[in-house]
Parts: C-alpha cells; structure tokens; sequence
C-alpha cells in the first residue's frame, strides 16, 4: 500500500521555497498567475510547481521543473520558454499546486492561447467545452497569465491520471 | 467528464474537520487523463542538488539544538517495491518545543536559535534516506477549540514521474493526539493512516547518541513503458 498523502499545510516556505526555483531560464517568457479559493480570494499559502518540455518538445530530466510559492496576493511567477509540441499533443506545462486544505496536491496542465494544435490535443478534447477554458493561459505583457482556481463555478479543472 | 471514486489511500479533499478545506477543496469532479510523456517523466536530481550537510538539521548553528535528537532514516519506495534512487527528499518541521521558524507561526514557544528545521536529502541506490534532527514538539492551531497537531515532519518526495509527487507528513509512534487529529484522521483506511507511523528503530538508534526511527515511503505506480 503506497504512503498516503497529507496537507503541506502553512509552514513549508522555509523548507521547500528558499532556493529560487521559479526561473527556469534568464530571458523568456513569463507565466504567471494567482491562486484562488472558492470566495475568490487569494491563496497566500499556496505553492506551484510546473514540469515542462523545451522548446523543441523534449523533456529532458535535467531541464523544465518550476516552483514558486504565492506571495500575499496568491501570486506565482516563472520565466520559462514556451514548450514545443509533445507526441501529437498541444504544447502545455504540467501544473501542481499544492496548499493549507489541500489534502492532497491538485494536477492541472497549462495550454496556450492561439494554438491551432489545441483542437485536436486529445486531454483537451477529452475535458466539456464548458470548462476548457480554465485550462488556457491568457496574453499578457511579456507572457502569459493563468489563475487556478480551486473551488467554484469556474474551478479549474484537475486530472486524475490513468 | 468521468467521475472518480475516492481511492481508500488518500484523504479526500472535502474533509469539513479540517476547517481550511472549506473553500479550499475542489468540488467538481476529476478529468481522467489518459497519461503520456507529459505523465511518465520528470525531474532527475544529481548530486549537485544536495549537501552533504543538507541531511543534518542540528548542523550548521554555533551550537547544537536544543530536545530530543534523533535519526529518520528509511526507503523511498514505488508500489511494487522497486526503490527509487536519487530521488530528492525534502523535509521541515517545528522545533523541540513545536515552534516553527516561519514568521506566520504565533505559538507563544521559544525558537531555538540553533535550530532552522528544514533539510534536503537524494536517496541511495537502495532508496535510502537518512536525516539528523531533534523531535518535533507538538503544537496548537485554531482549526476547533483545544485543538493541537501531533509530533511530525513534513516530508516532500519526488519519483521518476512528475505524477508520483507526494507531499505528506511522518508521525512518531503512540502520539496520544491521533484520535483528535482532523489532519491524521482525513486518511479514512486506518492500515492507510498507520502508513504515516514512523517505527522506533533500535538497529537505526545510535547507542547513547541519538534514537533512531524508520519511515518507508512508497509512492503510486506509474505506467513506465520500460
């Protein structure tokens, strides 16, 4: 039987969010965002990680893992370069967020605005239209932006992997 | 969109005993992701990722901190058994007398100047981890009247898949505070809770040093095309 999961709860930035992590290269783009519950409100508490190809679509072991705490506002920050398109899938980042209340971390991906690859990438097409949306990032000034939200009408959506 | 059942492993995310969950916890039902390359990798640490000296968490202060010092040493394991190597551990945790030193933490108990409490560690070729520290104390918190935390470490762990990611928490065992506690008690399955019980060790004790304690970890399976 595996080791069951338990909450990071509300201390971990001096354990797992003092060596900066979040700049995965020195000039790219920026993925960034915030964290919000089901009032909306910010998530100070949160932390996310992203694993992600390069921009060739190789994930290479020693490359394209993120992680950012949420600061007083629940905003997270990378800078990283948009991934290349990976067997047959649209280009995205993987997406945990783990968080006070949450139990266990939540799974999501990060697809891309624009991309004509999304109509046919097969996580994509598998999720209702209605929520599909919750997975593409936005434009923003130098990047994109992306907010998950945990709890909600508009709750992001989170993957169960099989 | 296709449901998924709770699995008898994991606590659920709705648990309204753990009061923080409660606009916290996702509500609509999970996506089943069919998995693919995205799934199946993940980080790869070198040795370059640690220090030695990341594993002794009564290292690194003028003097040695203050409580009860102890060994945490155990395997990081997948659900067949397999170890897993290099895979980075990190832990973090209050001090002896259950204070952290994150500045959010209010409990009226000392810091310990000689005591940061949080350290880093890569798994050997056996899975094996092995950490230096003192024992957490417990602690109160406001989640309901009198409410206090069992002893414990908080233990984050990566696999060879970015999808066999736990975060969790090691208790010591026999801690009165287990029935009280809705953070223990969300794992439902009790074989499952008793997962989290970290085992006193007398082959881990190093005689009139340290006591020793051992903690297998073992993280869900993944699909690897190998």
């Amino acid at each position: 039987m595996r080791t069951p999961s338990q909450t990071v709860g509300p201390f971990f930035y001096f354990g797992l969010c003092e060596r900066p992590a979040a700049d995965l290269v020195r000039d790219g783009i920026r993925i960034s965002g915030r964290v919000l519950d089901g009032a909306g409100d910010p998530v100070p508490d949160a932390m996310v990680e992203i694993w992600q190809a390069d921009e060739r679509g190789s994930y290479r072991g020693d490359w394209g893992w993120g992680r950012c705490g949420t600061d007083d506002q629940g905003r997270f920050s990378f800078t990283t370069v948009k991934p290349g398109p990976v067997d047959g899938q649209a280009p995205h980042l993987e997406m945990l967020v783990f968080a006070r209340g949450l139990l266990k971390h939540v799974l999501t991906r990060v697809y891309f605005p624009d991309e004509a690859a999304n109509e046919s990438d097969p996580t994509l097409s598998s999720v209702d239209a209605d929520d599909r949306a919750t997975l593409i990032a936005a434009h923003e000034d130098g990047g994109y932006h992306f907010d998950v939200r945990l709890q909600g009408d508009d709750q992001t959506v989170f993957f169960a992997v099989v | 969109m296709t449901q998924v059942l709770e699995d008898a492993v994991d606590p659920p995310w709705d648990h309204p005993e753990y009061r923080s969950t409660e606009l916290r916890a996702p509500k609509k039902p999970l996506v089943l992701l069919r998995h693919t390359l995205s799934e199946l990798t993940g980080p790869v640490y070198g040795e370059d990722a640690v220090d030695d000296r990341d594993a002794d968490l009564t290292r690194g202060h003028e003097a040695e901190p203050l409580g009860e010092r102890i060994i945490v040493t155990g395997r990081v394991l997948e659900e067949d058994g397999r170890p897993v190597r290099n895979a980075l551990v990190e832990v973090w945790q209050a001090n002896a007398a259950g204070r952290y030193i994150h500045q959010s933490d209010r409990h009226p108990a000392p810091l310990d100047p000689n005591f940061a409490g949080a350290g880093r560690c890569l798994t050997d070729d056996d899975g094996r981890y092995r950490f230096v520290t003192v024992k957490p104390g417990a602690y109160p918190w406001k989640n309901h009247p009198n409410a206090w935390r069992p002893a414990h470490i908080h233990f984050s762990l990566f696999g060879r898949a970015f999808t066999q990611r736990l975060v969790t928490q090691m208790y010591f065992p026999g801690d009165p505070l287990f029935e009280f506690d809705p953070i223990f008690q969300s794992v439902r399955d009790s074989k499952a809770r008793a997962r989290l019980i970290a085992e006193l060790d007398l082959d881990t004790t190093v005689p009139e040093w340290a006591l020793g304690y051992r903690w297998d970890v073992v993280l869900r399976a993944t699909p690897f095309e190998d």
